[in-house]
């Protein structure tokens, strides 16, 4: 039976390190591909509501999103504490939604105007009179589809 | 004879692919844009076409949240968690109880909130609105198509939506108590 007869113990193989790269490359394109980089600085900060009846909005191309809640704290000694909406990247009020809503319109083709989304990414303590100024400025320019931006109810709702 | 070429030695892409990848992980965010999708109403042309809706009263639910988040259904104070079985059974009642709706075609929610409510409350109560909605939605399609609202096409979605229009009317807010 010297098939089986214990040789002295053979050196590990070498592992070949050939095909890291290419492992690498795949997870890089991966991230590559997913990646949004954060378009603006957060000028306010916010959290939004919690809500069950979620919709995911497809398309990023076709939202475009308004910001609310107070100003962050180093921006508080110059603009106070006051809830404010962020446009792009500037501290505003619901007046200069219109000028807002048709710079986002001229960027996409005419027929698609109808298909933008606002998203509102508002604080929740946020009080509705200053949300209704920003629906009603909004319907004034016609924009209609709304997306209150809100995140998945946890466990311990209880109102 | 052509001579043998150098091998370019590439032990190092790794690295560089690496350190490429650690970039995208860190900036990256995978945020998907979530929330409750509403339409608002357009702006009536001109103030004759405001009409004081006819609407038999019974056919209305009337919501009322005031500046301190409590919220009056029908004149009950109600929790935002109750809201939604009472929707139901409010649309749902095809005549049954005199204080409910005639049926879900001519059920209307007015909702009505105060400058001081804060959004939380106001998305929380839309929420269990269209949460009430859905189900309903859910059950006539299990009845009618043996699907989910989900799964059907936009055809089949409007003949459901037809027998149970999404129809929220909400009122300018008020000033009671701000603070």
């Amino acid at each position: 039976m010297g098939k089986f007869s214990k040789k002295k113990a053979r050196a590990m193989p070498a592992i070949s390190t050939a095909s890291l790269p290419d492992i690498i490359f795949i997870l890089l394109f991966f991230f590559m591909v997913v990646t949004v980089m954060r378009p603006h600085d957060m000028m306010v900060k916010f959290t939004i509501p919690q809500a069950t009846e979620l919709v995911k909005l497809e398309n990023k191309s076709w939202v475009h999103t308004i910001y609310v809640g107070e100003p962050v704290p180093k921006l508080q000694s110059k603009f106070g504490t006051a809830p404010r909406l962020q446009l792009n990247d500037k501290l505003s009020t619901p007046k200069e939604i219109p000028t807002f809503i048709q710079n986002e319109r001229a960027k996409v083709s005419e027929k698609e105007v109808g298909l933008l989304w606002t998203s509102l990414k508002a604080d929740k303590a946020v009080k509705m009179g200053l949300i209704t100024d920003i629906k009603q400025e909004l319907r004034k320019i016609n924009q209609r589809k709304v997306n209150y931006s809100s995140v998945p109810r946890g466990e311990g709702f209880n109102k | 004879m052509p001579r043998a070429r150098p091998e370019i030695n590439a032990s190092s892409m790794a690295d560089i692919a690496f350190l490429l990848l650690v970039f995208f992980l860190v900036t990256t965010t995978i945020d998907s844009d979530k929330g409750l999708t509403v339409k608002l109403p357009p702006i009536p042309e001109n103030e004759d076409e405001i009409v004081d809706s006819k609407q038999n009263k019974r056919n209305v639910l009337n919501i009322l949240v005031n500046a301190k988040d409590q919220m009056l259904v029908n004149d009950e104070v109600t929790k935002v968690l109750e809201l939604k079985q009472l929707t139901i059974d409010f649309v749902n009642n095809n005549g049954a109880d005199p204080t409910k709706s005639d049926s879900p075609e001519e059920a209307v929610v007015s909702l009505k909130n105060d400058n001081g409510t804060t959004y939380e409350m106001y998305l929380s109560v839309h929420n269990e609105l269209k949460a009430a909605y859905n189900s309903m939605w859910d059950e006539e399609s299990m009845t009618v198509f043996g699907k989910i609202y989900e799964e059907l096409s936009s055809e089949d979605r409007r003949v459901i939506r037809k027998k149970y229009p999404y129809r929220i009317s909400e009122a300018e807010p008020e000033d009671y108590g701000k603070e």
